[in-house]
């Protein structure tokens, strides 16, 4: 074991001496961001040991990140849409833009603690976090390049080459290799430092004042159940009434073909929401008061509505009190992780 | 040929970690003498054998088509004995493509050498395989047989063109792993009564039939939904057409 740690520190350091990372905001070799899974997180789908995190192979997939060679227009990277002060999800964008100023039909999601995502997306089309990427990339309106385009590409840069035969030690660069490269910065994107989370995990700096605890006990009471665990998310798809509707996206009822899915779409982790507006799958509401005053008078009813919208006395939605909403807001802002949105490690790399 | 393989780097590291272990091997236990098989996979139309782009056919149902397109899977090979002991080959996924004629045939190797009686196989991709995660050789997504915003393999590709269909074109992307649109299928076809004699001297060959007429069974091109993007109900449909007959054993030769 100890053999092991020399080997990787040791191939670690011939990498920095080789020169081919000229940044100087290389954080110490043992430090791959989100190689320790935070205890109070459930157990990981997209586990440590199935793409082993390693310096390499991350500042790999972060490279490939911001690359914007990924598009066929060279000019759409995955952080333009996935901006990491804003929890990697599109500040201020209803819906995606991609090449040629095109416009795409949903809100980009945050990208944080993807490793525990059993799927993907607002529909959860994608199920495994290697082949995510291939969406963006190929969606006409967003990356509109072609796998193969992009090996080319990547081939045809003999730093690509030294860095990718570095790790994976076979050429040419193939898809497995790209995508799993990319896969090692995705899995990486863990949000667990907030004040919440010192607060949940008992740590220095984890107190919450009493509305905030006021607003976490409403969560706990009427917003767990779709938004559960400290991930705040059930990782369901439902109907929280939008529309009557829903012809323009048929949400995850467009993977299954089921009709009893029109209109459901992926329950949002609540994690650095105040970052992430606006909000909803098409970007709808520009703010959170917008978003509790959906909940409370805003629901809209159709056949496939979530039942715990429907209550029993025939009104729709969850009241809230103006008291609450305040309260809530209050305990939403603690899920803010500045240790998350401010790593440099996860940074676009200035050149 | 188009193979699943390992990646390289873990081959090579299972042979390093077998190098530098492998000081006990057991030379006691007796080794199974084996064989290979080979497969040919000729698609047909009908009774003739299938040209892209230049040939002209016509469904059984009256429909005229081209087909420019016609690529699926084989999967999860198993050679059975009359005695009903079988031979599964282990990671065995192919991609026949009409446009690669080297694809049209595939080598089955280690196969313990005997007298085989029947074949079964997948067409398409199990489940597992499908939400694996970026794999190589026939399952690598950039050969185009892979949904990118849907998780899963496009267990047979047609694309083609008739005059018949209201958009022109046909388009038939089969594939899905989730009920109650699971396209899975695995087929049996006959050997005739024919046995496969694996030897270590000798190679015998399974020459297959694929029609394509078989995927249209109960069609008329002019339906709203005889097309096929994605799973689901029409993708069904297309499956059930394929997994009743379109794969049959034409002839084996002993070699």
């Amino acid at each position: 074991m100890l053999r092991l740690g020399f080997i990787l520190l040791a191939t670690g350091l011939a990498g920095c001496l080789a020169g081919c990372q000229p940044d100087a905001d290389v954080l110490q070799p043992e430090t791959v961001p989100g190689a320790l899974l935070p205890t109070n997180f459930p157990a990981p789908v997209y586990t440590l040991e199935t793409n082993p995190p390693t310096q390499e192979a991350f500042e790999l997939g972060r490279t490939l990140f911001y690359d914007p060679r990924l598009s066929r227009d060279n000019q759409v990277s995955c952080g333009s849409c996935h901006q990491q002060y804003a929890a990697f999800a599109h500040a201020d964008h209803r819906v995606s833009h991609g090449v040629d100023g095109l416009l795409g039909t949903r809100n980009a999601p945050a990208l944080q603690n993807l490793r525990w995502k059993k799927t993907f997306f607002w529909d959860g089309g994608p199920q495994n976090l290697e082949m995510l990427p291939l969406a963006p990339i190929t969606n006409p309106v967003e990356m509109d390049e072609t796998l193969e385009n992009v090996l080319r590409k990547l081939n045809a840069d003999p730093k690509y080459q030294e860095r990718f035969a570095k790790v994976y030690g076979q050429s040419p660069i193939n898809s497995q290799q790209f995508l799993r490269a990319l896969a090692q910065f995705l899995a990486s994107l863990t949000s667990a430092n907030s004040r919440y989370d010192h607060y949940a995990r008992q740590e220095a700096g984890g107190q919450l004042n009493e509305t905030e605890l006021r607003g976490r006990t409403l969560v706990a009471q009427k917003c767990a159940a779709c938004h559960a665990t400290d991930l705040f998310s059930d990782e369901s798809f439902r109907n929280n009434g939008l529309n009557k509707s829903f012809a323009a996206d048929s949400g995850r009822a467009h993977i299954t073909s089921l009709p009893a899915d029109q209109g459901r779409f992926k329950v949002p982790s609540l994690r650095n929401v105040m970052l992430t507006a606006p909000y909803m799958h098409d970007g709808r509401f520009q703010t959170l008061a917008q978003v509790l005053d959906h909940y409370d008078k805003g629901v809209v009813d159709s056949p496939t509505l979530d039942p715990l919208l429907r209550q029993t006395n025939g009104r729709l939605g969850i009241a809230l009190s103006a008291q609450e909403k305040s309260d809530l807001l209050a305990f939403l802002a603690t899920l803010t992780d500045e240790q998350f949105t401010k790593d440099k490690r996860l940074a676009e790399r200035q050149p | 040929m188009l193979f699943s393989k390992l990646p390289a780097f873990w081959i090579a590291l299972a042979i390093s970690a077998i190098t530098f272990t492998g000081c006990d091997k057991d030379d006691s236990s007796p080794t199974t003498t084996t064989g290979t098989l080979d497969v040919e996979m000729e698609n047909m139309v009908g009774t003739s054998p299938l040209a892209l782009n230049t040939g002209n056919y016509t469904t059984e149902a009256g429909d005229h088509f081209t087909v420019t397109t016609f690529n699926y899977y084989i999967s999860n090979i198993k050679l059975t004995k009359a005695d009903g002991s079988a031979f599964v080959q282990p990671e065995s996924y192919y991609l026949v493509k009409e446009s690669d004629a080297a694809s049209h045939h595939f080598t089955i190797p280690d196969v313990p050498v005997g007298d085989y009686t029947g074949i079964t196989f997948t067409i398409g991709v199990d489940s597992l395989h499908n939400v694996f995660g970026a794999q190589t050789g026939a399952l690598d997504p950039s050969n185009n047989m892979f949904w990118s915003w849907n998780t899963g393999y496009i267990f047979l590709k047609m694309e083609g063109t008739s005059p018949e269909s209201p958009s022109k074109a046909l388009v038939f992307h089969v594939g899905g792993f989730m009920k109650p649109y699971n396209a899975i299928r695995t087929v049996s076809p006959s050997f005739n009564g024919k046995t496969v004699m694996v030897r270590t001297d000798h190679s015998p060959e399974i020459h297959f039939h694929a029609d394509v007429l078989k995927l249209f069974t109960g069609m008329r091109f002019a339906d709203t939904g005889s097309t096929s993007h994605s799973a689901g109900a029409n993708a069904v449909r297309v499956a059930n057409n394929y997994s009743a007959g379109m794969f049959t054993v034409d002839h084996i030769h002993a070699n």
